[in-house]
């Protein structure tokens, strides 16, 4: 899992990945680790140990682990009564039955009534692939972040997913932590410390500001480098919390590059580009374009096939990124 | 631990709460508040192991209630005044702007005696299981309480966490369903007809037992055997019979007091019928 940054005179770094790793692995490493450091960490899941790598954490802490059975809206009671019991749940199970299925307990039991407790969320979004639209979820951020107290956070790879599960064990308060199901490069630094709320600058520009979450980040990478060939400078924001969302970031970002885009893997309704033209709007009007799903429902297919048809691929950020630099100049 | 005379005492007191309440807030639930009044003043005064009037949101130590038919706030709000855990001057600030007893439980604004907000039905169960299940954690015998509506059991959350609470041998909860055989449509048995509540109980693994809601001595000595029935390896339930708008003669046996408050006539009339025995707020 090592990273290397290699300085070329285009960019300011180049990232680079040896290996793919799942995000959701990043998670179980993580809640492993965090369960070592606190004796209060306690794990629920709603039978997809497997799949949420949970695996670990269970075979080291039995008696911290709670296997509920399909059933998602109890685990979420009953992780709201353990933080209760001063305990700090986590619960896991995939993105479509972690917020959708049980949006009214999270609602009543957790965000209004301000428990701890962090609600893990893997197979978000369309790389979940195969298993088609019933599971990939693209409403998610949306729902979690219209709720009151609750903190909405999507990292980008393997070593910021784990970095992540180890922050939200130390912050009180509900969390909503979003991953996901591929193997995905792994590119950033695995020892930099996640800290809510506070965006990640990868690359220092001034023709474009690039804001992505999750699995997006890696894919404005990419699009950043195809763009630096044709000498144009991007700003690249990882934006892994989306609420609070680190507005400074996005203001500071377009008062040097005057213009800004977003992707992500999520419904254009509700998300990251949302949020950014929230503030934008508020604070410093600039030309615009998202990258995200074109509110529409998923379909089977693989990870790379499903991202080149809705759009999401780095050459579509590429290609926004190009029609909003024309219309940067032009003034509208 | 207060003796049956002065439990009996409170009873009426908590009746006359209820009602100026719901009347001053002009709406709220008069119909399943009064039929749960010895319930809450025997648990309150009698039953529970209680830390005090310094209320911890942990409750490590002490037994924990929750109320998951959030609707009868009016009647936690006055047994929880009535123990001391907020000034009884309060209650006069039921359902009004910047007040701390909202028209459904809630943590929000601090009211002391509340860990979790209910109102949305069927999700109370759940929350006393991971209360419970933190009790055992840390190793503390004291006792996880909960109280649940019968329409409320329409819920399915509420048959995922009876499941669940079989399965894992919960057996320091002892979860009470107000039987009043009524919901806001109409009869519980018209509405949506559940069957037999303590058979499905039983099949679900629980140990069941059931108690007059009416009658104070029979809810003081079922709730004291139902300890007795824990940390035998089973969840317990008591399936508590009781009458909707107990205590005031138009209110009782009918869904139509579920959520209407009274006018000042019928007011009056409820207060005549329900002595002050403590002094009113």
């Amino acid at each position: 899992m090592e990273t290397t940054e290699l300085q070329v005179s285009s960019m300011e770094k180049k990232y680079t990945y040896t290996e793919k790793k799942d995000t959701r692995s990043g998670f179980g490493a993580g809640l492993l680790e965090a369960g070592k450091a606190n004796p209060e960490v306690v794990a629920l899941c709603a039978d997809l140990t497997g799949s949420l790598k949970m695996d670990a954490f269970k075979k080291e802490f039995p008696e911290r682990f709670f296997q509920v059975g399909i059933a998602e809206a109890n685990m979420m009671g009953v992780a709201a009564g353990l933080a209760i019991g001063g305990k700090v749940p986590f619960t896991g199970t995939f993105a479509n039955f972690s917020t959708g299925r049980v949006y009214d307990q999270i609602r009543q039991s957790i965000a209004y009534s301000e428990k701890n407790v962090k609600i893990c969320a893997s197979h978000a979004g369309l790389t979940l692939g195969e298993d088609g639209a019933t599971h990939q979820i693209l409403e998610d951020i949306g729902m979690m972040r219209m709720l009151p107290n609750m903190v909405v956070i999507n990292p980008c790879d393997y070593n910021q997913t784990k970095q992540a599960t180890l922050a939200i064990a130390k912050y009180y308060g509900p969390v909503y932590l979003r991953f996901g199901r591929p193997a995905w490069p792994v590119f950033t630094d695995p020892n930099e410390e996640f800290v809510i709320g506070k965006a990640q600058q990868m690359l220092s520009g001034t023709d474009i500001t690039i804001i992505a979450c999750g699995h997006m980040v890696w894919n404005a990478v990419q699009a950043a480098e195809e763009l630096a060939k044709a000498g144009v400078s991007v700003d690249l924001i990882n934006m892994h919390t989306i609420k609070p969302l680190d507005a400074k970031a996005v203001i500071s970002s377009v008062a040097k590059t005057r213009c800004v885009l977003t992707a992500e893997e999520h419904q254009r309704n509700g998300g990251l580009g949302e949020a950014v033209a929230h503030v934008l709007a508020l604070a410093d009007p600039v030309p615009m374009e998202i990258v995200a799903v074109e509110d529409v429902f998923g379909e089977s297919g693989t990870p790379a096939e499903l991202l080149v048809k809705y759009g999401l691929d780095s050459s579509d950020i590429v290609k926004k990124a190009q029609k909003l630099l024309s219309r940067k100049t032009a003034g509208n | 631990m207060t003796d049956l005379k002065e439990l009996e005492k409170l009873a009426p007191q908590v009746r006359r709460d209820i009602v100026r309440m719901v009347h001053d807030a002009k709406s709220g639930h008069p119909g399943g508040s009064l039929g749960c009044v010895e319930f809450f003043v025997a648990l309150y005064f009698n039953i529970m192991k209680l830390g005090g009037v310094n209320f911890k949101m942990d409750g490590k130590g002490e037994d924990m209630f929750f109320l998951s038919n959030g609707h009868i706030s009016p009647v936690w709000y006055s047994v929880l005044a009535r123990k001391g855990y907020f000034p009884v001057a309060e209650l006069a600030t039921f359902r009004k702007l910047n007040s701390r007893l909202q028209g459904h439980p809630a943590t929000h604004e601090g009211l002391p005696g509340i860990r979790v907000a209910s109102g949305s039905l069927g999700q109370g169960m759940s929350v006393a299981l991971g209360a419970a299940l933190s009790k055992k954690l840390n190793n503390d015998t004291s006792l996880v309480y909960s109280l649940h509506g019968d329409g409320e059991l329409q819920e399915g959350q509420i048959w995922e966490a009876a499941m669940f609470a079989a399965a894992n041998k919960v057996d320091n909860l002892i979860s009470t369903i107000d039987l009043n055989g009524q919901q806001i449509d109409g009869p519980t048995s018209e509405v949506l007809d559940m069957g037999d509540i303590a058979a499905k109980f039983k099949a679900f693994g629980w140990d069941v037992l059931s108690m007059d809601g009416a009658n104070m001595e029979n809810v003081v000595e079922t709730l004291q055997k139902a300890k007795t029935h824990t940390g035998k390896g089973k969840p317990v339930v008591i399936i508590m019979h009781t009458i909707m708008g107990n205590g005031v003669d138009y209110m009782m046996h009918t869904h139509k007091w579920h959520g209407v408050a009274p006018n000042d006539e019928e007011l009056d009339r409820a207060l005549g019928q329900l002595p002050e025995t403590i002094g009113d707020y």
